[in-house]
Protein backbone atom coordinates (compact mmCIF):
# COMPACT_ATOMS: atom_id res chain seq x y z
CA UNK A 1 0.00 0.00 0.00
CA UNK A 2 2.59 2.30 0.79
CA UNK A 3 4.58 1.41 -2.15
CA UNK A 4 1.55 2.18 -4.88
CA UNK A 5 0.53 5.20 -3.08
CA UNK A 6 4.64 6.36 -3.62
CA UNK A 7 4.33 5.61 -7.03
CA UNK A 8 0.89 7.04 -7.66
CA UNK A 9 2.06 10.77 -6.01
CA UNK A 10 5.10 10.33 -8.56
CA UNK A 11 3.19 9.77 -11.24
CA UNK A 12 0.69 12.99 -9.95
CA UNK A 13 3.46 14.93 -9.69
CA UNK A 14 5.02 14.59 -12.71
CA UNK A 15 2.55 14.99 -15.15
CA UNK A 16 0.19 17.56 -13.31
CA UNK A 17 2.00 19.21 -10.32
CA UNK A 18 5.45 19.40 -11.70
CA UNK A 19 4.53 19.35 -15.50
CA UNK A 20 7.61 19.21 -17.36
CA UNK A 21 6.64 21.43 -19.93
CA UNK A 22 4.78 24.38 -17.24
CA UNK A 23 6.75 23.88 -14.23
CA UNK A 24 10.33 22.59 -15.61
CA UNK A 25 10.06 24.26 -18.85
CA UNK A 26 11.92 20.98 -20.93
CA UNK A 27 10.47 20.44 -24.42
CA UNK A 28 8.99 23.94 -24.87
CA UNK A 29 10.88 23.71 -28.50
CA UNK A 30 8.42 21.48 -29.56
CA UNK A 31 5.74 22.87 -27.08
CA UNK A 32 5.75 25.98 -29.52
CA UNK A 33 7.07 24.31 -33.19
CA UNK A 34 4.17 21.67 -33.13
CA UNK A 35 1.38 22.87 -31.59
CA UNK A 36 -0.45 24.21 -34.00
CA UNK A 37 -2.93 21.54 -34.65
CA UNK A 38 -4.46 19.17 -32.19
CA UNK A 39 -3.75 16.11 -34.01
CA UNK A 40 -0.05 16.77 -34.58
CA UNK A 41 0.18 17.73 -31.10
CA UNK A 42 -1.04 14.32 -30.23
CA UNK A 43 1.06 12.37 -32.42
CA UNK A 44 4.13 14.48 -31.02
CA UNK A 45 2.92 13.77 -27.51
CA UNK A 46 2.46 10.00 -27.55
CA UNK A 47 5.99 10.00 -29.72
CA UNK A 48 7.25 11.85 -26.51
CA UNK A 49 5.94 9.21 -24.36
CA UNK A 50 6.90 6.21 -26.12
CA UNK A 51 10.43 7.37 -26.51
CA UNK A 52 10.82 8.68 -22.89
CA UNK A 53 9.67 5.55 -21.36
CA UNK A 54 12.38 3.15 -22.96
CA UNK A 55 15.31 6.35 -22.31
CA UNK A 56 13.99 6.03 -19.00
CA UNK A 57 14.52 2.34 -18.52
CA UNK A 58 17.86 2.24 -20.39
CA UNK A 59 19.07 4.82 -18.54
CA UNK A 60 18.28 3.73 -15.06
CA UNK A 61 20.01 0.33 -15.89
CA UNK A 62 22.18 1.96 -16.79
CA UNK A 63 22.78 4.39 -13.84
CA UNK A 64 21.98 1.59 -11.60
CA UNK A 65 24.62 -1.24 -12.90
CA UNK A 66 27.28 0.68 -14.36
CA UNK A 67 27.45 4.38 -13.56
CA UNK A 68 26.88 5.29 -10.07
CA UNK A 69 29.28 4.87 -7.39
CA UNK A 70 30.18 1.55 -6.06
CA UNK A 71 27.63 0.03 -9.75
CA UNK A 72 27.80 -3.51 -9.40
CA UNK A 73 29.11 -4.30 -13.02
CA UNK A 74 31.79 -2.22 -12.71
CA UNK A 75 33.13 -3.18 -9.55
CA UNK A 76 33.12 -6.38 -10.73
CA UNK A 77 34.77 -5.91 -14.35
CA UNK A 78 37.47 -3.49 -12.79
CA UNK A 79 37.89 -5.01 -9.16
CA UNK A 80 38.06 -1.67 -7.27
CA UNK A 81 34.87 -1.04 -4.83
CA UNK A 82 36.14 2.96 -4.97
CA UNK A 83 35.33 3.60 -9.46
CA UNK A 84 32.62 6.09 -9.78
CA UNK A 85 31.95 6.58 -13.71
CA UNK A 86 29.52 9.11 -12.74
CA UNK A 87 31.72 11.98 -15.15
CA UNK A 88 30.74 9.89 -17.76
CA UNK A 89 26.53 10.09 -17.24
CA UNK A 90 25.66 13.39 -19.60
CA UNK A 91 27.40 11.54 -22.53
CA UNK A 92 26.22 8.01 -21.85
CA UNK A 93 22.80 9.51 -21.60
CA UNK A 94 22.74 11.63 -25.14
CA UNK A 95 23.83 8.09 -26.46
CA UNK A 96 21.15 6.49 -25.19
CA UNK A 97 18.66 8.38 -26.45
CA UNK A 98 20.13 9.30 -29.66
CA UNK A 99 20.27 5.34 -30.44
CA UNK A 100 17.02 4.73 -28.63
CA UNK A 101 15.30 6.86 -30.84
CA UNK A 102 17.18 5.29 -33.98
CA UNK A 103 15.98 2.10 -33.05
CA UNK A 104 12.63 3.04 -32.52
CA UNK A 105 12.00 4.40 -35.67
CA UNK A 106 13.46 1.62 -37.58
CA UNK A 107 10.93 -1.01 -35.28
CA UNK A 108 8.09 1.52 -36.30
CA UNK A 109 9.16 2.08 -39.77
CA UNK A 110 9.33 -2.21 -40.47
CA UNK A 111 6.37 -3.57 -37.80
CA UNK A 112 3.73 -0.54 -36.83
CA UNK A 113 3.26 0.81 -40.60
CA UNK A 114 0.48 3.28 -39.92
CA UNK A 115 1.77 4.73 -36.87
CA UNK A 116 5.20 5.07 -38.22
CA UNK A 117 3.54 7.39 -40.98
CA UNK A 118 1.29 8.88 -37.83
CA UNK A 119 4.82 9.53 -35.64
CA UNK A 120 6.58 10.45 -39.00
CA UNK A 121 8.25 13.78 -38.72
CA UNK A 122 8.73 13.98 -35.44
CA UNK A 123 10.64 10.55 -34.56
CA UNK A 124 13.94 12.30 -35.49
CA UNK A 125 13.19 15.51 -33.55
CA UNK A 126 13.10 13.94 -30.32
CA UNK A 127 16.75 13.58 -29.89
CA UNK A 128 17.41 17.33 -28.84
CA UNK A 129 13.69 17.18 -26.81
CA UNK A 130 15.12 18.43 -23.39
CA UNK A 131 12.25 16.70 -21.65
CA UNK A 132 13.71 13.11 -22.25
CA UNK A 133 17.11 14.22 -20.99
CA UNK A 134 15.92 15.77 -18.41
CA UNK A 135 14.09 12.52 -17.27
CA UNK A 136 17.53 10.61 -17.24
CA UNK A 137 18.83 13.44 -14.78
CA UNK A 138 15.99 13.26 -12.78
CA UNK A 139 16.28 9.25 -12.57
CA UNK A 140 20.34 10.23 -12.18
CA UNK A 141 19.27 12.16 -9.34
CA UNK A 142 17.11 9.53 -7.33
CA UNK A 143 19.68 6.87 -8.05
CA UNK A 144 23.31 7.91 -7.83
CA UNK A 145 22.70 11.19 -5.80
CA UNK A 146 20.97 9.62 -2.97
CA UNK A 147 22.93 8.09 0.23
CA UNK A 148 20.71 6.29 1.51
CA UNK A 149 20.21 2.95 -0.51
CA UNK A 150 16.50 2.65 0.96
CA UNK A 151 15.72 6.09 -0.65
CA UNK A 152 16.61 5.28 -4.05
CA UNK A 153 14.60 5.02 -6.73
CA UNK A 154 13.91 1.08 -8.45
CA UNK A 155 12.98 0.69 -12.06
CA UNK A 156 8.88 1.25 -11.00
CA UNK A 157 9.41 4.21 -10.20
CA UNK A 158 11.72 5.51 -12.72
CA UNK A 159 9.22 4.31 -15.50
CA UNK A 160 6.26 5.67 -13.70
CA UNK A 161 7.95 9.09 -13.59
CA UNK A 162 9.28 9.09 -16.83
CA UNK A 163 6.00 7.45 -18.39
CA UNK A 164 3.33 10.07 -17.03
CA UNK A 165 6.08 12.93 -17.50
CA UNK A 166 5.38 12.34 -21.14
CA UNK A 167 1.83 12.20 -20.52
CA UNK A 168 2.43 15.43 -18.95
CA UNK A 169 3.49 16.94 -21.65
CA UNK A 170 1.03 15.36 -23.75
CA UNK A 171 -1.81 16.86 -22.24
CA UNK A 172 0.33 20.48 -22.37
CA UNK A 173 0.85 20.43 -25.61
CA UNK A 174 -2.70 18.56 -26.51
CA UNK A 175 -4.15 21.84 -24.79
CA UNK A 176 -1.77 24.30 -26.45
CA UNK A 177 -2.91 23.06 -29.79
CA UNK A 178 -6.81 23.47 -29.09
CA UNK A 179 -6.28 27.40 -28.03
CA UNK A 180 -4.37 28.18 -31.01
CA UNK A 181 -6.84 26.12 -32.73
CA UNK A 182 -9.12 28.78 -31.48
CA UNK A 183 -6.35 31.69 -31.57
CA UNK A 184 -6.74 31.45 -35.47
CA UNK A 185 -9.41 32.96 -35.81
CA UNK A 186 -8.70 35.63 -33.01
CA UNK A 187 -7.19 39.73 -34.27
CA UNK A 188 -3.70 39.00 -32.61
CA UNK A 189 -1.41 42.38 -32.68
CA UNK A 190 0.88 41.68 -35.89
CA UNK A 191 3.87 41.61 -33.69
CA UNK A 192 3.21 39.03 -30.89
CA UNK A 193 2.03 36.58 -33.64
CA UNK A 194 3.43 33.00 -33.65
CA UNK A 195 5.64 32.59 -30.45
CA UNK A 196 4.35 35.91 -28.66
CA UNK A 197 1.40 34.96 -27.90
CA UNK A 198 2.51 30.92 -27.47
CA UNK A 199 4.22 32.57 -24.67
CA UNK A 200 1.68 34.27 -23.35
CA UNK A 201 -0.78 31.75 -23.51
CA UNK A 202 1.29 29.31 -22.10
CA UNK A 203 1.85 31.77 -19.19
CA UNK A 204 -1.47 31.71 -18.40
CA UNK A 205 -2.28 27.97 -18.63
CA UNK A 206 0.80 27.48 -16.40
CA UNK A 207 -0.98 29.90 -14.01
CA UNK A 208 -3.68 27.56 -14.26
CA UNK A 209 -1.32 24.37 -13.96
CA UNK A 210 -0.43 26.34 -10.42
CA UNK A 211 -3.82 25.16 -8.92
CA UNK A 212 -2.50 21.94 -8.67
CA UNK A 213 -0.38 22.84 -5.97
CA UNK A 214 -0.51 20.99 -2.51
CA UNK A 215 -2.63 18.41 -4.47
CA UNK A 216 -0.20 16.02 -3.87
CA UNK A 217 0.31 16.60 0.24
CA UNK A 218 -3.46 16.48 0.71
CA UNK A 219 -3.60 12.85 -1.28
CA UNK A 220 -0.71 11.62 0.81
CA UNK A 221 -2.41 12.33 3.67
CA UNK A 222 -5.08 10.54 2.18
CA UNK A 223 -3.33 7.76 0.92
CA UNK A 224 -1.13 7.06 3.90
CA UNK A 225 -4.17 8.20 6.55
CA UNK A 226 -4.10 5.35 8.85
CA UNK A 227 -0.27 5.41 9.06
CA UNK A 228 -0.17 8.79 9.09
CA UNK A 229 -2.82 9.36 11.65
CA UNK A 230 -1.08 7.63 14.28
CA UNK A 231 2.65 9.61 14.06
CA UNK A 232 1.16 12.91 13.37
CA UNK A 233 -0.52 12.00 17.13
CA UNK A 234 2.99 11.48 18.81
CA UNK A 235 4.76 14.38 16.84
CA UNK A 236 1.83 17.48 16.31
CA UNK A 237 4.90 19.72 16.16
CA UNK A 238 6.41 18.05 13.01
CA UNK A 239 3.31 18.29 10.62
CA UNK A 240 2.35 21.95 12.24
CA UNK A 241 5.79 22.98 11.07
CA UNK A 242 5.96 21.44 7.45
CA UNK A 243 2.54 23.03 6.84
CA UNK A 244 3.91 26.56 7.61
CA UNK A 245 6.66 26.26 5.45
CA UNK A 246 4.36 25.31 2.49
CA UNK A 247 2.13 28.40 3.06
CA UNK A 248 5.01 30.65 3.00
CA UNK A 249 6.75 28.97 0.33
CA UNK A 250 3.78 29.85 -1.79
CA UNK B 1 35.99 24.81 -49.48
CA UNK B 2 34.57 28.02 -47.45
CA UNK B 3 31.60 29.21 -48.75
CA UNK B 4 30.99 32.98 -49.99
CA UNK B 5 29.02 34.69 -46.93
CA UNK B 6 29.13 37.16 -43.93
CA UNK B 7 33.04 38.11 -43.17
CA UNK B 8 34.04 37.43 -39.71
CA UNK B 9 33.20 40.40 -38.30
CA UNK B 10 29.91 40.84 -40.09
CA UNK B 11 29.22 37.68 -38.55
CA UNK B 12 30.02 38.76 -34.97
CA UNK B 13 27.66 41.53 -34.88
CA UNK B 14 25.03 39.82 -36.52
CA UNK B 15 24.99 37.16 -33.77
CA UNK B 16 24.27 40.26 -30.84
CA UNK B 17 21.23 41.95 -32.45
CA UNK B 18 19.70 41.34 -36.17
CA UNK B 19 20.30 37.46 -35.30
CA UNK B 20 19.96 37.11 -31.54
CA UNK B 21 19.32 33.64 -30.95
CA UNK B 22 16.09 34.11 -28.28
CA UNK B 23 14.20 36.98 -30.03
CA UNK B 24 15.18 36.69 -33.59
CA UNK B 25 15.64 32.83 -33.84
CA UNK B 26 13.58 31.59 -30.90
CA UNK B 27 15.80 28.89 -30.03
CA UNK B 28 17.06 27.59 -26.34
CA UNK B 29 14.00 28.71 -24.93
CA UNK B 30 14.68 26.16 -22.03
CA UNK B 31 17.20 27.88 -20.43
CA UNK B 32 15.71 31.36 -21.30
CA UNK B 33 12.92 30.28 -19.22
CA UNK B 34 14.31 28.24 -16.33
CA UNK B 35 17.34 30.31 -15.01
CA UNK B 36 15.92 34.41 -15.61
CA UNK B 37 14.22 34.53 -11.84
CA UNK B 38 17.91 36.17 -11.13
CA UNK B 39 20.20 38.32 -12.59
CA UNK B 40 23.25 36.14 -11.12
CA UNK B 41 22.06 32.55 -12.20
CA UNK B 42 21.45 33.96 -16.04
CA UNK B 43 24.63 35.34 -16.07
CA UNK B 44 26.29 31.78 -14.94
CA UNK B 45 23.97 30.23 -17.52
CA UNK B 46 25.10 32.20 -20.34
CA UNK B 47 28.67 32.07 -19.73
CA UNK B 48 28.27 28.53 -19.53
CA UNK B 49 26.92 27.84 -22.19
CA UNK B 50 28.98 30.98 -24.35
CA UNK B 51 32.09 28.11 -23.57
CA UNK B 52 30.37 25.39 -24.68
CA UNK B 53 29.20 27.29 -27.75
CA UNK B 54 32.90 28.71 -28.76
CA UNK B 55 34.95 25.09 -27.52
CA UNK B 56 31.97 23.47 -29.74
CA UNK B 57 32.21 25.50 -32.61
CA UNK B 58 36.01 25.41 -33.04
CA UNK B 59 36.39 21.46 -32.78
CA UNK B 60 33.65 21.12 -35.27
CA UNK B 61 35.35 23.29 -37.12
CA UNK B 62 38.62 21.56 -37.09
CA UNK B 63 36.96 18.22 -37.81
CA UNK B 64 34.66 19.40 -40.46
CA UNK B 65 36.10 17.29 -43.31
CA UNK B 66 36.56 14.31 -41.49
CA UNK B 67 32.50 14.44 -40.82
CA UNK B 68 30.44 11.92 -42.76
CA UNK B 69 26.91 13.29 -43.28
CA UNK B 70 24.12 10.90 -41.94
CA UNK B 71 26.64 10.64 -38.61
CA UNK B 72 27.01 14.49 -37.84
CA UNK B 73 24.49 15.41 -35.45
CA UNK B 74 25.39 12.27 -33.37
CA UNK B 75 29.31 13.67 -33.10
CA UNK B 76 28.19 17.13 -32.53
CA UNK B 77 26.10 16.13 -29.92
CA UNK B 78 29.15 14.16 -28.61
CA UNK B 79 30.99 16.74 -28.74
CA UNK B 80 28.97 19.33 -26.96
CA UNK B 81 27.97 16.77 -24.09
CA UNK B 82 31.99 16.21 -23.75
CA UNK B 83 32.19 20.47 -23.08
CA UNK B 84 29.28 20.34 -20.84
CA UNK B 85 30.61 18.17 -18.75
CA UNK B 86 33.87 20.19 -18.18
CA UNK B 87 31.44 23.19 -17.82
CA UNK B 88 28.96 20.89 -14.97
CA UNK B 89 32.14 20.15 -13.03
CA UNK B 90 34.10 23.45 -12.94
CA UNK B 91 30.97 24.97 -11.91
CA UNK B 92 30.59 22.73 -9.45
CA UNK B 93 33.75 22.94 -8.01
CA UNK B 94 34.33 26.49 -7.85
CA UNK B 95 30.12 28.03 -7.56
CA UNK B 96 28.31 24.98 -5.52
CA UNK B 97 25.58 26.63 -4.39
CA UNK B 98 25.17 28.12 -7.66
CA UNK B 99 25.39 24.63 -9.44
CA UNK B 100 22.63 23.59 -6.61
CA UNK B 101 20.27 26.01 -7.67
CA UNK B 102 20.59 25.08 -11.60
CA UNK B 103 20.59 21.87 -11.21
CA UNK B 104 19.24 19.80 -14.48
CA UNK B 105 19.50 22.97 -16.55
CA UNK B 106 23.37 22.73 -16.85
CA UNK B 107 23.19 19.11 -18.57
CA UNK B 108 20.59 20.35 -20.43
CA UNK B 109 22.83 23.26 -22.48
CA UNK B 110 23.72 19.64 -24.12
CA UNK B 111 20.05 19.75 -26.15
CA UNK B 112 20.03 23.24 -26.44
CA UNK B 113 19.05 24.38 -29.97
CA UNK B 114 21.28 27.44 -30.20
CA UNK B 115 24.43 25.12 -30.14
CA UNK B 116 23.38 22.20 -32.46
CA UNK B 117 21.92 24.92 -34.79
CA UNK B 118 25.48 26.99 -35.01
CA UNK B 119 27.64 23.96 -35.72
CA UNK B 120 25.41 22.65 -38.76
CA UNK B 121 24.86 25.83 -40.38
CA UNK B 122 27.99 27.34 -39.22
CA UNK B 123 31.23 25.82 -37.68
CA UNK B 124 30.94 22.48 -40.07
CA UNK B 125 31.27 24.91 -43.83
CA UNK B 126 33.28 27.53 -42.16
CA UNK B 127 37.20 27.88 -40.94
CA UNK B 128 38.08 27.97 -37.31
CA UNK B 129 38.07 31.83 -36.51
CA UNK B 130 35.17 32.35 -38.43
CA UNK B 131 33.31 29.73 -36.31
CA UNK B 132 34.85 31.21 -33.53
CA UNK B 133 33.27 34.56 -33.87
CA UNK B 134 30.34 33.13 -34.78
CA UNK B 135 30.01 31.27 -31.31
CA UNK B 136 31.02 34.88 -30.01
CA UNK B 137 28.47 36.95 -31.30
CA UNK B 138 25.41 34.29 -30.71
CA UNK B 139 26.97 33.68 -27.10
CA UNK B 140 26.68 37.48 -26.62
CA UNK B 141 23.76 37.93 -28.58
CA UNK B 142 22.25 34.79 -25.98
CA UNK B 143 23.66 36.67 -22.59
CA UNK B 144 22.08 39.95 -23.08
CA UNK B 145 19.07 38.29 -23.87
CA UNK B 146 18.96 36.61 -20.92
CA UNK B 147 19.93 39.40 -19.02
CA UNK B 148 17.02 41.63 -20.12
CA UNK B 149 14.56 38.80 -19.19
CA UNK B 150 16.55 38.12 -15.82
CA UNK B 151 16.37 42.12 -15.09
CA UNK B 152 12.78 42.51 -15.63
CA UNK B 153 11.75 39.22 -13.71
CA UNK B 154 14.12 40.02 -10.45
CA UNK B 155 13.46 43.30 -9.89
CA UNK B 156 9.52 43.48 -10.41
CA UNK B 157 9.64 39.79 -8.09
CA UNK B 158 12.30 40.50 -5.91
CA UNK B 159 12.91 44.31 -5.66
CA UNK B 160 16.12 43.17 -6.54
CA UNK B 161 19.05 43.60 -9.63
CA UNK B 162 22.15 41.39 -8.79
CA UNK B 163 21.01 40.63 -5.37
CA UNK B 164 21.10 44.33 -4.78
CA UNK B 165 17.72 46.07 -3.57
CA UNK B 166 17.10 48.97 -6.63
CA UNK B 167 13.32 49.19 -5.87
CA UNK B 168 12.25 51.38 -2.98
CA UNK B 169 11.33 49.98 0.16
CA UNK B 170 8.04 48.63 0.94
CA UNK B 171 7.72 47.33 -3.08
CA UNK B 172 5.63 44.74 -3.05
CA UNK B 173 7.25 41.91 -4.45
CA UNK B 174 5.27 40.49 -7.45
CA UNK B 175 6.18 37.26 -6.34
CA UNK B 176 4.22 35.49 -9.66
CA UNK B 177 7.31 37.12 -11.51
CA UNK B 178 9.56 34.92 -10.20
CA UNK B 179 7.37 31.47 -10.66
CA UNK B 180 6.97 29.57 -14.23
CA UNK B 181 4.14 31.91 -15.15
CA UNK B 182 6.15 34.73 -15.16
CA UNK B 183 8.58 33.21 -17.32
CA UNK B 184 6.73 32.37 -20.16
CA UNK B 185 4.14 36.48 -20.23
CA UNK B 186 8.00 38.43 -19.84
CA UNK B 187 9.29 36.08 -22.76
CA UNK B 188 6.32 36.58 -24.69
CA UNK B 189 6.00 40.49 -23.92
CA UNK B 190 9.33 40.97 -24.67
CA UNK B 191 9.31 39.10 -28.18
CA UNK B 192 6.16 40.89 -28.74
CA UNK B 193 8.36 44.35 -27.75
CA UNK B 194 11.66 43.24 -29.91
CA UNK B 195 9.22 42.82 -33.31
CA UNK B 196 7.77 46.02 -32.69
CA UNK B 197 10.89 47.89 -32.64
CA UNK B 198 12.27 45.58 -34.93
CA UNK B 199 9.23 46.48 -37.50
CA UNK B 200 10.14 50.34 -36.78
CA UNK B 201 13.25 50.38 -37.67
CA UNK B 202 12.54 48.54 -40.82
CA UNK B 203 9.68 50.77 -41.82
CA UNK B 204 11.91 54.14 -40.92
CA UNK B 205 14.88 52.64 -43.39
CA UNK B 206 12.38 52.55 -45.65
CA UNK B 207 11.15 55.77 -45.64
CA UNK B 208 14.32 57.13 -45.67
CA UNK B 209 15.47 55.32 -48.53
CA UNK B 210 12.64 56.40 -50.63
CA UNK B 211 12.84 60.01 -49.52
Amino acid sequence: MEYLSTLILIALSAALINNFVLHYFVGICPFIGVSRRVDMAFGMGCAVTFVISIAALLSWLLTYYVLREGAPLTVVLTRDPTVDLSILNYIVYIFVIASSVQFVEMYVRKYFKPLYKAFGVFLPLITTNCAILFACLEIMKHVSGVSDPAQMWGVLESLVMAASGGIGFTIAIVIMAGIREELDHCDVPKVLRGAGITLITAGILALAFMGFTGVDRGLQKVLQGRDKAAESAEAPDASAQTSRNWETGI
Amino acid sequence: MTEKGPTPLERFINGILPENPVYRQVLGMCPTLAVTNGMKAAMTMAAAVAFVLVCANILTSLIRNLLKPHLRILVFTLTIATFVTVADRIIAAYMYDMSKQLGPYIPLIIVNCIIICRCEVCASKQNVLTAATDALGQSLGFALALASIASVREILGSGSWFGIEVMPAGWPDWVVMVLPPGAFLTLGLLLGAANWIGELAARRRTTQGVA
